[in-house]
């Protein structure tokens, strides 16, 4: 059923070092007073979405700035803790373009594509000029220049950071950019409004239908561009490192309007979060990366050890896993890896804590030779967040950590330009599927979503945009927008009008269990045969027995969360039938069946280098899967290794 | 544990009233948050509609959740937004009270929900450096010292969060602006816009109808960042400056 049509990711010719110094000099451009006829939407004002909004508003466009926050400050992107990815060579520790570009390349299991992650390297240290510049507080040394710390999967140091906060730190900056422009007035903002819709005319992306959060009215936005900046969709698990509102339906809305949705199975779990506590538990909390810098992961050696405060085992029956499997990387090898090792030494009967689903993440090693007051200024906050929550002091005691979802890999597939399979339809940021293959590197999120808002979407989004200069402001009257308003509105009443017994929450409680039982860190073939079947159950009973409770016309958060989890149950189908669909492992798709004796992931070069993309074909039709084949010109692909 | 709850129900069939319920079964290791979908829950159950709060990270860092409990912006802990309130620290037979924040720049929307925009109007204002993308220097060509850096960080972990508006008896918003102010006062990169940035900042803080500060401190008690009252006498320092030599040209 495989067929290649349609994806055409638009590389650039030339040499990898120049196709995007070719493809600026060349790009069609729209002259400034042109630009004033221009109206690009832009949904999301997370990082992605708040420096491309920033960068199109001060370039002249009219830009509209939709999110279901109540200020754009709020994104998800502002959780951000460790850092920001740039190659500065700033320590002179050998660190370049090319080592980003590989780094990223080889992190993501070889399964990115080579010319928009080379871009994505190339402009990383624009990024942070462009933050400094905006008064970004970047840690310093004594000297008053930059400070950098290493991340997992890399052999340098060029992970930039503000703290513990840098998502916020960054996400502050974009969005003190952005308010200059509202205020400038390029930029139009809409708080408090969620897109329900993309509205599609003569097959290109024209306008948006939203819905104002505060009245319930379905409001019609045109414009000439549409651009998606609307994060990941974790929680589909339920249970993520996400916050609470993060979700899918912009992505999945027009993923049914025709956008293909990429490699949706690329799932990341992250090692080091503060363990389940209980059944009421609403979110995961993540421990930074960073802290595997200084923090040793080790369990018992012996199951009966498993209950003992961990101070009262000897040095000699501890296992300190990832050092002895991995004595390259030690404790910094890649999240995949670092949460399958935990995972495995967990199903081996050595987890501790009550549930036995954790490891020790200690830092007495750290505190001895370096002192408490360094540990202290390196992650005070990390730790102080650590108490409040699990109500014991890591100074004293060692973390106890287990992997939990934390990033989607996967998500609208683009071309090299940023646009989806829909013209004019653009996705960036977390939601789309382009430069981490099938597992990313700790803190290059940020500078992914700050990549394509700041420095690539401006420039591709002008190409489309040249064609569009003579079109005039796009009519909201249309039938088309009229269709899709009364598509939105059909939905609302039919969920409202469901009046069955069980919470909106119940039901995302139980999907997430499927996917996370079935989808999570391990997967079979047989598991994800049964999760199809149970999600489909799900979303029958879901739709007659589902209660929302009050009415459309007012704020309503429950049937806010009603329609997103709607769309969770679509995709997760989705993402279930794309991981049967691929019979190897690689990065963070983990199936049992494909590991080597070791126990690590093996890839199947031969039948899956490629991107996969589906295709909606409509309600209950199997969707169609394209392939985009990924060709290495560059680098030699080989079994990734840590050891 | 058992606890009794009087929540500001404001919209839909209610007035404005506190309302009572009964929780039964609240663990101690639950967060507050959780604790109220809890109650949600069994309000759903009970075809009732659920009380609206606003969150979304529930760590703490995006400055969505608020909640006055039991008369203190963002409950009993010093330096902790609601979200990481843990339900240890409250104990079997317990009565919470929980309002929403309160003040005239802040209409409720609902419940517990408030209006927060008039935040972002005072950022629009002139919290910001004004450098447009790709117009920046390398990174490294505008050294800053250490302790600079750090001041200006303590200044710019505000997360936005309106409490120290809701702490203050005259609803002042002068601890959100001054941190903004020192934020970039202090950095290099914010000295072209200095005077102007502040004076603007100010006009559009009164505008929005936020009280006068009266040095209460109370904001500084209850801001879950601990943002210094420091950053108020700063702002003051910096207005004065810039009201006798700021030239508007
Ligand atoms: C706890 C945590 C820590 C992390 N730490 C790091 C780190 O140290 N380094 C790193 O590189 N990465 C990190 N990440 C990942 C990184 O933060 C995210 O991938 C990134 O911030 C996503 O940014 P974004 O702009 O794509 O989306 P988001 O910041 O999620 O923004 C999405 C925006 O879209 C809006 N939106 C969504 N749907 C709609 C709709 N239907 N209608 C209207 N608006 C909508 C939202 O309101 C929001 O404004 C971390 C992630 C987590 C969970
Ligand atoms: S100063 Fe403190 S209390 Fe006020 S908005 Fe900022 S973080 Fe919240
Ligand atoms: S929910 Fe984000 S700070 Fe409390």
């Amino acid at each position: 059923m495989a067929a290649e049509s349609k994806l055409n990711s638009k590389v650039p010719a030339g040499t990898l070092t120049d196709k995007w110094k070719t493809y600026k000099s060349t790009a069609p451009l729209v002259s400034p007073n042109n630009k004033r006829r221009i109206d690009v939407i832009v949904v999301g004002s997370g990082l992605a979405g708040a420096s491309a909004a920033a960068s199109l508003g001060e370039l002249g466009y009219n830009v509209k700035v939709f999110t279901f926050h109540d200020s754009p400050r709020r994104a998800h992107s502002i959780a951000a803790q460790g850092g920001i990815n740039a190659a500065k060579n700033y320590r002179n520790d050998g660190d370049s373009v090319y080592r980003l570009f590989y780094e990223t390349i080889k992190g993501g299991d070889y399964r990115a594509r080579e010319g928009n992650v080379h871009r994505l390297a190339e402009v990383s240290g624009n990024i942070i000029d462009q933050c400094v510049a905006q008064g970004v507080p970047f840690a310093r040394e004594y000297g008053g220049l930059l400070d950098n710390r290493s991340f997992g999967g890399t052999q340098v140091s060029r992970t930039f950071y503000a703290r513990g906060q840098t998502g916020q730190q960054l996400l502050i900056g974009a969005y003190q950019a952005l308010s200059r422009q509202i205020a400038a007035g390029t930029v139009t903002m809409y708080n408090r409004h969620e897109m329900q819709d993309v509205v599609l005319v003569d097959g290109k992306a024209r306008g948006i239908i939203a819905r104002n959060l505060l009245t319930g009215e379905l409001e019609r936005h045109g414009g000439h561009a549409v651009v998606l900046a609307s994060g990941g969709y974790g929680n589909v698990f339920y249970l993520s490192t996400n916050a609470m509102m993060c979700n899918v339906t912009a992505a999945w809305r027009a993923h049914r309007r025709g956008a293909y949705f990429a490699n949706p199975c690329y799932t990341q779990i992250h090692p080091t979060c503060i363990p389940v506590s209980g059944d009421y538990q609403s979110k995961l909390t993540l421990m930074s990366e960073s802290l595997r810098n200084d923090g040793r992961c080790w369990v018992p050696k012996k199951a009966e050890d498993c209950k003992k405060h961990p101070n009262d085992i000897p040095e000699a029956d501890r296992d300190y896993y990832l050092e002895r499997r991995y004595p390259a990387f030690g404790n910094l090898v890649p999240r995949d890896i670092a949460s399958r090792a935990a995972k495995m030494v967990c199903d081996e009967g050595r987890g501790v804590g009550s549930t036995g689903l954790a490891v020790y993440l200690d830092f007495a090693d750290a505190i001895n030779r370096l002192g408490k007051d360094v540990v202290e200024a390196r992650y005070g906050n990390l730790f102080e967040m650590y108490e409040k929550i699990a109500g014991e002091n890591p100074y004293e005691r060692p973390m106890r950590i287990y992997p939990a979802v934390h990033y989607t890999m996967g998500g609208l597939w683009v071309d090299y330009e940023l646009m989806t399979t829909v013209p004019g339809l653009y996705a960036a940021g977390e939601a789309n599927f382009s430069d981490h293959g099938a597992n990313r590197l700790g803190a290059s999120a940020l500078m992914q979503g700050l990549a394509d808002g700041y420095f690539v979407l401006p420039y591709t989004i002008g190409s489309y945009l040249s064609n569009d200069i003579r079109t005039g402001a796009i009519s909201t009257d249309s039938p088309e927008f009229e269709a899709a308003e009364k598509d939105v509105n059909d939905r609302i009443q039919r969920l409202m009008g469901i009046g069955g017994k069980q919470s909106v929450e119940s039901f995302h409680r139980r999907l997430g269990k499927i996917m996370w039982d079935k989808c999570g860190m391990a997967r079979n073939e047989q598991g994800l045969k049964e999760a199809i079947v149970e999600i489909r159950a799900l979303r029958a009973e879901y739709w007659k027995d589902v209660f929302v409770p009050g009415s459309t016309s007012e704020y309503n958060p429950e049937l806010e969360k009603a329609l997103r989890v709607a769309d969770f149950m679509e995709l997760g189908e989705l993402m279930c039938m794309d991981a049967l669909d691929r019979k190897e492992s690689c990065g963070g798709h983990f199936r049992e069946e494909y590991q080597t004796e070791e126990g690590e992931a093996l890839r199947d070069d031969k039948d899956f280098m490629y991107a996969a993309a589906w295709e909606w074909k409509g309600e209950d039709k199997e969707q169609e899967l394209h392939k985009e084949k990924l060709e290495y010109e560059v680098v030699k692909v080989s079994q990734r290794s840590y050891k | 544990m058992k606890l009794t709850l009087k929540i500001w129900r404001q919209g839909g069939k209610y007035k404005g009233e506190f309302v009572t319920y009964q929780l039964n079964d609240v663990n101690e290791h639950m967060s507050f948050l959780e604790m109220l979908d809890v109650l949600n829950e069994q309000l759903v159950h009970q075809r009732e509609e659920p009380v609206a709060f606003e969150h979304d990270c529930r760590e703490g860092i995006c400055g969505t959740c608020s909640l006055v409990i039991d008369g203190r912006a963002h409950g009993p802990m010093k330096g902790t937004t609601t979200c990481q309130v843990h339900m240890r620290h409250y104990k079997d037979g317990d009565t919470i009270v929980i309002e929403p924040f309160r003040a005239r720049a802040f209409p409720v929307i609902k419940d517990l929900v408030v209006d927060r925009s008039s935040f972002d109007r005072i950022i629009q204002s002139g919290g910001y450096v004004s450098v447009n993308t790709g117009q920046a220097q390398d990174a490294n060509n505008i050294p800053i010292g250490k302790d600079v850096a750090g001041k200006s960080f303590d200044a710019a972990a505000c997360i936005g969060c309106g409490a120290c508006v809701a702490a203050c008896p005259n609803a002042s918003a002068m601890l959100f602006t001054s941190a903004k102010i020192s934020h970039l006062a202090l950095l290099p990169q914010g000295q072209v816009e200095r005077k102007q940035r502040v004076l603007d900042m100010v006009a559009q803080m009164d505008l929005e109808g936020f009280g006068k500060c009266s040095n209460v401190t109370a904001c500084e008690a209850e801001c879950p960042k601990e943002i210094s009252v420091e950053n108020i006498a700063r702002m003051n320092r910096e207005y004065m400056a810039a009201s006798f030599t700021a030239e508007k040209v």
